[in-house]
């Protein structure tokens, strides 16, 4: 009898603490699901329909009705596309060009800080990272301005150190066409990607040289190390596991490229369109061309290529050799 | 007490009807044309007091970015919507707008109150007509009078023939140091290649799809050398496109000697570009007998419009209202796309700024002498890849030959 009314307790709760159980076992996934929908639709649903449009033919302006299935003819057709080889060239290019100076002056630049002033660091920090959170828009159109052929500032410094004697002669007599001469787009370029992601390293590098143990350095100063040995010693290989971060990071941003090509080289890609990455190209597919199915083939193998690369970079920075013996 | 309640339900359906027959009906533009239809909306009012208008305007960019997005998705387009000329072949597609030369709206009733090569532009291959035209930009050559006087130039010199342009160019340049004869040797080639076209030809494509660009098209070989000899002969500014910080600089510092542009580059130049320099500044047809038009505006109507009379009563308004025409041209400088407007006394009057030259009669000349072009939707693909050609002619990486020659292999690529 009493084992019966056990059993049967349950049916009979009270109504509130049929609601307490309903809460405590639903309102957790109730609560959280804010995320879950926006992610939904601004996050998953893009991606789907990406990848469902990169098998279509589509012109936007033309509605939904229009899309007609081709399957992997917008990949074969971009894969033999010269311009699409093209950006990926260039974008390569100046991924290189800029990425590579980035951290070759962001270790040392923060080793310095980290090291010489301390006292200064915040301030000093603040003062790298302005650049990126400056607004790449106002950069690039001072950067513009900087590089202009006939007005720029560039070309006045130029001339003007043309002009004092002795040293006069190292410098161009005619005004150079920065934005106007093939070999010079790219490395203007880069120069603006460096000079707006070099601050956003030192303060990467900064809080990795943080996690550094300051008992080596002094250790080693004890035994007679100089700060270059300290650093090539101490600092860059305990660096390893932020390097790896850095420049991860720094792969993807570079291979994303698109604002500063495309304020200082304009939509068109730049003289003989050495300024034209994959972004700006897919970019122009859409936006000029009005084809979004050959766009969004283009964005799923500029993603393939993306994973490809970073691969290759845990498989060289990458964990394996983080805790390895070294 | 029975009569009271049949006044008072007579009075109430009354206002219910009033109300239902007085409806809104939206616009989407760009500036400036917002300003044209903020303008031209009392007098609408005055005709059409049920119709009220309400104006959403966006950055240039933005509104025919939303416009993609209304007609992709099937909602959220206006009643009206403004589309600039260079987008008129991409909304042209699929049946996002209305066939507006159909009933009720026979828009084609109207083709010879208008500049001819206006209709033609709105008209689809299949023979749909998808909006209306309003104002256009007649091309036209400005010049600095003073350049020319120090060089012992005429005018005519420049506009004879594009060797005398280029004679003249080396002459102006010779007198006054510093001084480029246009921002970019590109300009000589659109021009170059948008006259002496034959009937059924477009920029780039004829009717049945064919590319026209190409090594063994004496239009173009004749453009780019053209172009390249403006280039060899150090006489432009590697401007680039118009409205780049290079191309506003060298207008604003004033070293400028010649621009072929839309006739809408005046209300520019005296606004911001060469404030400084008025009255230095003059007018005429461009080289080699060309005519060719720079952009336009045309209003058309989504076919996902709910009210669609009301959107045609608005634009009929807004393009066969020979006073409206010229308000607007008073307002922006939008310059009449109807015939009927273009011959009210103001185009006899002097242009303050072109130290009071009559221009508006040099421009006047010249969009009636403009050709229709035939557009296509590959069209901007193909401006792209000829540009891009052109610019590696222009530094010497390729010759003309060759670049016309992967020009045309790229475009046919796209032409599927």
């Amino acid at each position: 009898m009493q084992q019966a009314q056990i059993l049967s307790t349950p049916t009979r709760l009270r109504p509130g603490a049929r609601w307490e159980r309903f809460q405590r076992r639903y309102a957790p996934y109730i609560f959280i699901s804010p995320f879950f929908i926006l992610f939904a639709i601004f996050g998953l649903f893009p991606i789907v329909f990406s990848a469902y449009l990169s098998l279509h033919e589509w012109q936007p302006a033309a509605g939904l009705g229009s899309m007609k299935f081709v399957g992997l003819r917008n990949f074969t057709d971009n894969l033999t596309d010269p311009t699409f080889w093209q950006s990926l060239k260039n974008t390569g290019i100046i991924a290189l060009e800029s990425g590579i100076p980035q951290h070759v002056i962001a270790i040392p630049l923060a080793f310095a800080i980290h090291m010489g002033l301390k006292r200064v660091k915040g301030l000093m920090t603040a003062l790298y990272f302005l650049p990126y959170i400056t607004s790449v828009v106002a950069i690039s159109v001072i950067f513009v301005t900087i590089f202009s052929w006939q007005y720029g500032v560039l070309n006045v410094l130029l001339t003007w150190l043309h002009h004092i004697p002795l040293i006069g002669g190292l410098f161009p007599a005619e005004k150079v066409n920065w934005l106007g001469n093939r070999a010079f787009v790219q490395p203007a370029v880069a120069s603006v990607v460096v000079w707006r992601y070099v601050g956003w390293n030192v303060v990467l590098y900064l809080s990795g040289l943080q996690a550094i143990n300051g008992d080596l350095y002094e250790a080693a100063a004890v035994d007679g190390a100089t700060t270059f040995q300290q650093f090539r010693s101490i600092t860059l290989p305990l660096l390893r596991p932020i390097m790896f971060v850095a420049i991860t990071l720094t792969l993807i941003g570079n291979l994303q490229l698109f604002e500063e090509p495309y304020i200082i080289a304009g939509d068109s890609g730049g003289i003989g369109n050495v300024a034209l990455t994959t972004v700006m190209y897919m970019y122009r597919t859409y936006n000029f061309y009005s084809d979004a199915g050959l766009a969004a083939a283009m964005s799923w193998l500029l993603f393939v290529l993306i994973g490809v690369l970073t691969l290759i970079n845990n498989r060289v920075f990458g964990k394996s050799r983080l805790s390895g013996a070294d | 007490m029975k009569k009271t309640l049949t006044v008072l339900t007579l009075a109430l359906l009354a206002s219910v009807a009033g109300a239902q027959a007085k409806k809104t009906i939206t616009i989407g533009v760009f500036p400036d044309l917002d300003s044209v239809v903020k303008a031209a909306l009392p007098g609408f009012n005055k005709l059409y007091p049920n119709i009220e208008v309400k104006i959403n305007s966006l950055a240039y960019a933005d509104h025919h970015n939303a416009l993609t997005t209304a007609l992709a998705t099937g909602s959220g387009a206006n009643d009206v919507e403004a589309i600039d000329f260079g987008y008129v072949a991409k909304f042209a597609e699929g049946g996002g707008l209305v066939d507006i030369s159909k009933a009720p709206y026979n828009a084609g009733q109207y083709r010879s109150q208008f500049v001819a090569y206006t209709f033609p532009q709105a008209i689809t291959d299949d023979g749909r007509m998808v909006a209306m035209p309003t104002d256009i930009g007649p091309g036209s050559m400005f010049y600095r009078t003073d350049f020319l006087a120090k060089a012992g130039v005429k005018p005519s010199d420049l506009n004879k023939s594009w060797d005398s342009y280029i004679a003249a160019g080396k002459k102006i340049v010779a007198a006054n140091p510093g001084v480029f004869l246009i921002p970019d040797a590109s300009e000589v080639e659109s021009i170059m290649i948008r006259t002496g076209l034959k009937p059924g030809e477009g920029l780039y494509f004829d009717k049945n799809n064919k590319v026209l660009v190409g090594p063994d098209s004496p239009r173009f070989v004749q453009a780019f050398t053209v172009a390249k000899a403006v280039r060899d002969a150090k006489l432009d500014g590697h401007a680039g496109a118009a409205f780049s910080s290079d191309w506003t600089t060298a207008f604003q510092k004033g070293n400028l000697a010649t621009e072929v542009s839309g006739a809408w580059l005046v209300g520019h130049m005296q606004n911001w570009l060469a404030k400084d320099f008025a009255g230095k500044w003059a007018s005429q047809q461009l080289p080699g007998n060309s005519f060719t038009s720079y952009g336009g505006s045309f209003y058309g109507i989504p076919t996902q419009s709910k009210n669609k009379a009301e959107a045609w009563d608005l634009i009929k308004y807004l393009t066969t209202n020979a006073d409206q025409q010229i308000l607007a041209f008073k307002t922006t400088g939008a310059f009449p796309a109807l015939r009927a407007a273009q011959s009210a006394p103001l185009f006899n009057e002097g242009v303050a700024y072109l130290n009071n030259q009559k221009a508006r009669q040099v421009w006047r000349a010249a969009a009636n002498n403009i050709k229709p072009i035939d557009v296509n939707r590959l069209d901007p693909v193909a401006d792209q890849i000829t540009n891009d050609a052109l610019s590696s002619v222009l530094d010497g990486t390729k010759t003309v030959q060759q670049a016309l020659a992967d020009a045309q292999a790229l475009i046919q690529r796209r032409a599927r």
